[in-house]
């Protein structure tokens, strides 16, 4: 009895009005889900206050030529170099064939004598050695990943180990001659 | 029952045919929510079951989320909550439905409650679901205080000492409790964790004992209306579609209901104070709690003792544990019993009268009489209900004749071959 009620009585394969409506049924509760579960997936990006800290205003006038320093930017460190006029040469005169990751010096900086970097490994994300006097720079006098031996150059660039890319240049611009802002 | 017991459901897929070789989860499934022989004659108050799993799986999904993002530190919990209420992506929404979701899991657990006196669906052989239901309550009760603690307003920190000191009436240990349940001698750091972790972990046990409610109940079936037993398979139909579609008609409306509070009037059952910081050196001029607890907490002011009055609050539930023994009238059906549909009435305007006289100061009056005296008159008649009332209607009520099959009305008579006796008292086999 409830059997006959159940079926709509069409064998055939045209479908019956009751399929469609299922299957439109089941459509539109599939995007109410969907809409419903993305506030809750969304939740779970960067908030606001998150945001809010993603940019960060550096001042370069203390650092001396030589010197480094490593700040804090969206949680991981960022490298500013300021570079002596030995490394900006030793970075230009590299051949681009030599390079795992090609790119010239020029594409990596705005100023030649300030290098911006992430200060993360691009194999594993350690982060590399050299920015304080004493540390091992690695044999082409930039930074040294000691987790698995990758070195960079005084460009930043990979030049021997597992890391598969160049460290990134985070975005960043000149607000003056003395200040960035990053991000 | 015939062959409404044997699944209508091939399963067809050679995959799934396999697991469920081994593995029965998806009969199990079919036999739950596509086959299960319902009664042919159930009315909308039996949504509410279903809603209220609804409710529960939101408002999981939705805690979830927030305990993402919140902090449960005296120090940083009240930030962490406006924080979500500001920074985190759609953490207002999320937010307003979990708190939203908490009243509407208790006004649907209410009717809920409500639909299974007024057709006495706690009687044989339903006791230990009803049983299983009681004790659903009382963990909804804890999880819904503790989760009203977390924000660290006011209202969570003086409700959270109220509710606590409760404990401080049992003679001899009762201070040693609190200060047990407090981790210290204050609420605070401790108390706050605790409650976290707590309120974290009991959906979970909810959903366990919902569990046993869903295997309890399946196992006599659905109560309907009529209050009588399924005769045979002209009697009920299967759940898949007839009642999936009518729950689905039913969570519309309530979904509807619900989003206008959510996004209307987010903080219409809410109190202002809680969104002050906890002081604990200020109480709120006027405190009250939740709306959900407003009926217990009168029946608490209403007893002039500190101990009875916690025993009072805590017996208006205790009761509903031994009503199947208390009811001992043989027709379930409100409606094949005159006197008890009034009784019925009778209750729960006094229930709304003991939220209404909870949410006022005792001290203040309504018609001329102190909120005091009207608690104390309901509170005797609460009990008056169950302990005095059910009893004697059981013994003395002069009850209609139900009809001898849920089928008869609709059809005449009863099927042909199926023997139909007469409806039996209580229907025991």
């Amino acid at each position: 009895m409830a059997e006959a009620v159940h079926g709509s009585g069409h064998e055939d394969n045209e479908g019956t009005r009751r399929d469609f409506l299922s299957l439109t049924a089941a459509a539109m509760g599939a995007v109410a889900v969907g809409g419903a579960l993305w506030p809750l997936i969304d939740s779970m990006n960067p908030a606001a206050d998150a945001l809010a800290v993603a940019t960060l205003d550096v001042n370069l006038a203390p650092i001396e030529q030589g010197q480094a320093i490593t700040v804090m930017w969206r949680g991981t460190p960022v490298f500013i170099r300021h570079r002596t006029e030995a490394e900006i040469a030793e970075a230009r005169g590299v051949e681009l064939g030599d390079l795992p990751d090609p790119a010239t010096d020029e594409e990596r900086v705005q100023k030649p004598e300030w290098l911006v970097m992430v200060g993360v490994c691009t194999h594993l994300g350690c982060i590399p050695l050299g920015q304080k006097v004493g540390e091992n720079k690695g044999e082409y006098g930039g930074w040294f990943c000691p987790c698995h031996g990758s070195h960079y150059d005084t460009s930043g660039r990979i030049r021997r180990g597992p890391a598969p890319t160049n460290l990134p240049v985070p975005p960043y611009e000149f607000a003056s001659d003395t200040e960035i802002t990053i991000g | 029952m015939a062959d409404n017991d044997k699944p209508h459901t091939e399963i067809t897929n050679p995959v799934l045919k396999w697991i469920d070789y081994r593995l029965p989860v998806i009969s199990m499934m079919n036999h739950a929510t596509v086959d299960y022989p319902t009664p042919r004659n159930l009315n909308y108050f039996w949504n509410f079951g279903s809603l209220a799993g609804f409710t529960l799986v939101l408002m999981i999904a939705t805690g979830l989320v927030l305990a993402m993002h919140y902090t449960p530190h005296v120090d940083h919990a009240f930030a962490s909550v406006e924080r979500i209420m500001r920074d985190v992506n759609y953490g207002w929404a999320i937010r307003f439905v979990h708190m939203n979701g908490a009243s509407f899991f208790f006004i649907v657990v209410y009717i809920h409650i409500f639909r299974g006196l007024y057709y006495g669906s706690y009687k044989s052989p339903r006791e230990l679901l009803w049983i299983l239901g009681v004790v659903i309550l009382l963990l909804m009760m804890a999880t819904a205080f503790m989760g009203y603690v977390l924000p660290w307003g006011q209202m969570s920190f003086w409700g959270a000492k109220v509710i606590t000191n409760l404990f401080s009436a049992i003679p001899l240990v009762g201070e040693d409790i609190v200060i047990w349940l407090w981790g210290g001698f204050s609420i605070d750091n401790p108390t706050l964790n605790r409650f976290f972790v707590l309120h974290f972990l009991l959906p979970f046990v909810i959903f366990g004992v919902v569990f046993l409610h869903i295997v309890a109940l399946h196992q006599h079936g659905s109560n309907n209306p009529l209050g009588i037993d399924t005769k045979g398979p002209q009697d009920s139909i299967p759940f898949h579609p007839y009642y999936t579609v009518k729950d689905y008609l039913g969570l519309g409306v309530f979904l509807t209901i619900f989003a206008a509070v959510v996004f209307f009037a987010p903080d219409y059952l809410g109190h202002p104070d809680n969104y002050i910081e906890a002081n604990p050196l200020q109480t709120p001029a006027h405190i009250v709690p939740e709306w959900y607890f407003l009926p217990f907490y009168a029946i608490l002011r209403a007893i002039p003792d500190k101990l009875m009055g916690v025993i009072a609050m805590f017996a208006a539930i205790a009761v509903l544990f031994i009503l199947p023994w208390l009811d001992r009238s043989p027709v379930r059906s409100a409606r094949f019993r005159p006197a008890y549909k009034w009784f019925f009435w009778v209750l729960f305007a006094d229930c709304i009268l003991l939220g209404w006289c909870g949410a006022n100061s005792p001290d203040d009056t309504w018609l001329g009489i102190e909120f005091v005296v009207w608690s104390r008159l309901a509170t005797a008649y609460y009990f008056a209900h169950f302990l005095l009332i059910i009893p004697y209607l059981g013994l003395f009520e002069k009850t209609k004749q139900p009809p001898a099959s849920i089928a008869e009305p609709v059809l005449g008579g009863g099927p042909a071959g199926a023997v139909v006796a007469t409806a039996k008292p209580m229907e025991k086999q």
